[in-house]
């Protein structure tokens, strides 16, 4: 607090900061400066290519960004607590290897299914229950996670990939038409369920209040009676639950699992969510911004292809965007102190 | 009057500790401490920084699990093994950096870690909370205690250090049922401000609460206080009164300058300062 504030300070009904109404709603609402990016971009898109604007291109980019904004929702929870999770595509590429081998195996699809989002959450109990245990920093607990898992991933395959041809593991790719023109998929729908459970668990109910509250402050968090460790754990399976959809999502996308796949899944999972508008210090933010974020990151990609530029050259303006988004969050939170 | 030893008092402590113990590694916050809040009191605890007054009300509210000792609660031996026990118990507690979440709002803020449910099904089943209900309840909780806040959505961290404050205060104002502590609650506050909190602590003390107040005011302390614990080295020095001490004495014996003697009477120190070195370890900086 500055001298001026505290000489301003005279009684405690106060002077509270004056802002303009907007501002306030922009610091409130942290999803809607990532929405008029997305809005931004699919107008140029929209202008500079004759394809952009296209329903089935439009439908295609929103397919295109279902597995990483499914990866991107539990990377926001964890995100949320202040933490990152380096492993979450190598979750996810083990669920889909599980499931595709027990396919190939004979066994039942729904308990395939089962079997496959239950190593996801076996993979988030073990790294929540480690971080929590030990008091470890996520980012080095997920790094190790990441290694083994990637290893792992690549010996169960032993050098295949396996081809799904299980009718419930690609459901999720069925395609339906909307209006007999707008293509959809069941994915689609799957997606959009997991955010609004998502958001509604995060913005109406305690467990979403605690889950800010431990990300914003974890000593205020237990100080105010509330259990930090069992928030926290409950975060990491949680997220490990929505990695096993994303494996599901994954296996509808592209019905072949393959231990090399989604290697750039992680990095654009944190930067859809970094784009959503939730800070990298935790406690703030919201899985409606990460889905502003993931469609962000799809668009570009796919706006980028159809002007006819390189996929390299698309990995550098999303690192450029990642870093400004990152910047932005570090100043807004600078001008609030 | 109480006496110099609160264990001469005639009533029950409503909460008292004998002995407490905490170590930091080789830093001993609190050694051997005792305290005793009496029913209906202000009492409040005095000493430099880095005596310990910290950790003695983090023990006292289960902030912190002290290795030694006994806390009783209306008489009966208790372990706080975290905040809620000590909450569970009707203990309220404003922490020295308030331990509120800067992000979240005034109302939220309020029912931290105790929020309540729609009723019925969606409370039961969908877990819903019951916003509208607590921002109401925040705005009356607040509004009674006369802390003016313009919206209960507002963040904590837009508010003002006065403002903040006062959302601490009111949190531990509206749950307590047995004690509140205030840990300097006055320590950012402008006069006017300040004044506001001492009201507000009378207030509480109207109620029948007694409150533990951590100060380093000591025009404040003289003003509120029914007794004042002074705390030096990690330990009570003295239980005295302010209307049979002065302020001089009570700053005597922070600094270690008086004592209170065999007799009860205070007693100068000459070699104050060897005695604050000796100590092991000892509290430096906060
Ligand atoms: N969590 C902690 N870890 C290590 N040392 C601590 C901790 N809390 C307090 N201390 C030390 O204990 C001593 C007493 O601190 P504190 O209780 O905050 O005193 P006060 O509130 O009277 O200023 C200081 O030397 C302080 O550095
Ligand atoms: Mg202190």
């Amino acid at each position: 607090m500055g001298p001026a504030e505290l000489l301003g300070v005279t009684t405690m009904s106060l002077t509270a900061p004056r802002r303009a109404a907007l501002s306030e709603f922009v610091l409130r609402t942290p999803a809607v400066g990532p929405a008029v990016a997305l809005v931004f971009a699919v107008v140029l898109f929209s202008l500079t290519t004759d394809t952009f604007l296209d329903v089935d291109n439009l439908s295609l980019v929103v397919q295109q960004s279902l597995v990483v904004g499914t990866l991107a929702l539990g990377q926001t929870l964890v995100i949320l607590t202040g933490g990152i999770d380096l492993a979450n595509a190598a979750a996810c590429v083990l669920a889909t290897l599980l499931m595709a081998k027990l396919a190939v195996g004979g066994t039942a699809s729904p308990v395939t299914l089962l079997a496959g989002v239950a190593v996801a959450v076996a993979v988030g109990l073990t790294t929540g229950g480690v971080v929590t245990a030990f008091r470890l920093p996520p980012f080095i607990v997920t790094l190790g996670v990441l290694t083994i898992l990637t290893a792992a991933s690549r010996i169960y395959a032993g050098g295949q990939s396996y081809p799904v041809t299980d009718g419930l593991l690609g459901w999720l790719g069925t395609r339906q038409y909307l209006f007999g023109q707008i293509e959809v998929t069941f994915g689609m729908g799957v997606a959009l369920a997991l955010y609004l459970v998502l958001w509604y668990s995060l913005t109406r109910t305690a467990w979403g209040r605690h889950v800010y509250a431990v990300g914003n402050d974890p000593e205020a968090a237990r100080l105010s009676g509330i259990h930090v460790r069992r928030t926290l754990l409950s975060v990491y399976v949680v997220a490990g639950l929505v990695y096993g959809v994303a494996a599901w999502q994954a296996l509808g996308r592209v019905p072949n699992a393959d231990p090399n796949a989604f290697q750039t899944g992680n990095l654009d999972s944190i930067t859809a969510v970094v784009l959503g508008g939730t800070s990298l210090f935790g406690g703030r933010g919201s899985v409606l911004g990460t889905l502003v974020g993931a469609l962000i990151v799809a668009v570009l990609r796919s706006g980028l292809t159809q002007a006819g530029i390189d996929n390299l050259y698309q990995d550098v303006a999303t690192g450029v965007l990642v870093i400004v988004a990152v910047a932005v969050d570090r100043l807004s939170r600078r001008r609030q102190r | 009057m109480t006496g110099v030893d609160g264990r001469d008092a005639p009533l029950e402590p409503v909460l008292s500790a004998r002995a407490l113990v905490k170590r930091f590694g080789r830093v001993t916050a609190i050694d051997g401490s005792d305290f005793d809040l009496m029913p209906g009191e202000v009492l409040a605890v005095v000493g430099d920084n880095g005596a310990g007054k910290s950790s003695l009300i983090k023990a006292l509210s289960g902030a912190l699990v002290p290795d030694e000792g006994e806390i009783r609660v209306d008489g009966r031996p208790v372990r706080f093994h975290g905040p809620l026990d000590a909450r569970r118990h009707g203990i309220e507690t404003v922490y020295q950096d308030l331990a509120l979440a800067p992000a979240q709002d005034v109302a939220s803020n309020l029912f931290l870690g105790r929020e309540r449910r729609r009723p019925g099904v969606l409370g039961r089943v969908f877990r819903l909370l019951d916003t509208r209900g607590m921002r109401a309840e925040a705005e009356r909780v607040l509004g009674e205690l006369g802390i003016g806040v313009r919206s209960m959505s507002q963040p904590v961290e837009t508010l003002s250090g006065g403002q903040r404050q006062g959302v601490a205060v009111a949190r531990a104002a509206a749950f307590g049922t047995r004690v509140v502590i205030m840990d300097e609650p006055t320590a950012a506050l402008g006069v006017a401000e300040s004044a506001k909190v001492l009201d507000l602590i009378g207030r509480i003390r109207d109620r029948g609460l007694p409150v533990v107040l951590i100060s380093h005011n000591m025009p404040h302390v003289f003003e509120i206080a029914d007794r004042i614990h002074v705390h030096r080295l990690g330990r009570r020095v003295a239980l005295v009164s302010p209307a049979e001490r002065t302020m001089n004495e009570v700053v005597g014996l922070i600094t270690g300058a008086l004592r209170v003697g065999a007799d009860g009477e205070l007693e100068e120190v000459r070699d104050a300062v060897r005695t604050g070195l000796t100590r092991t370890g000892g509290g430096t900086a906060e």
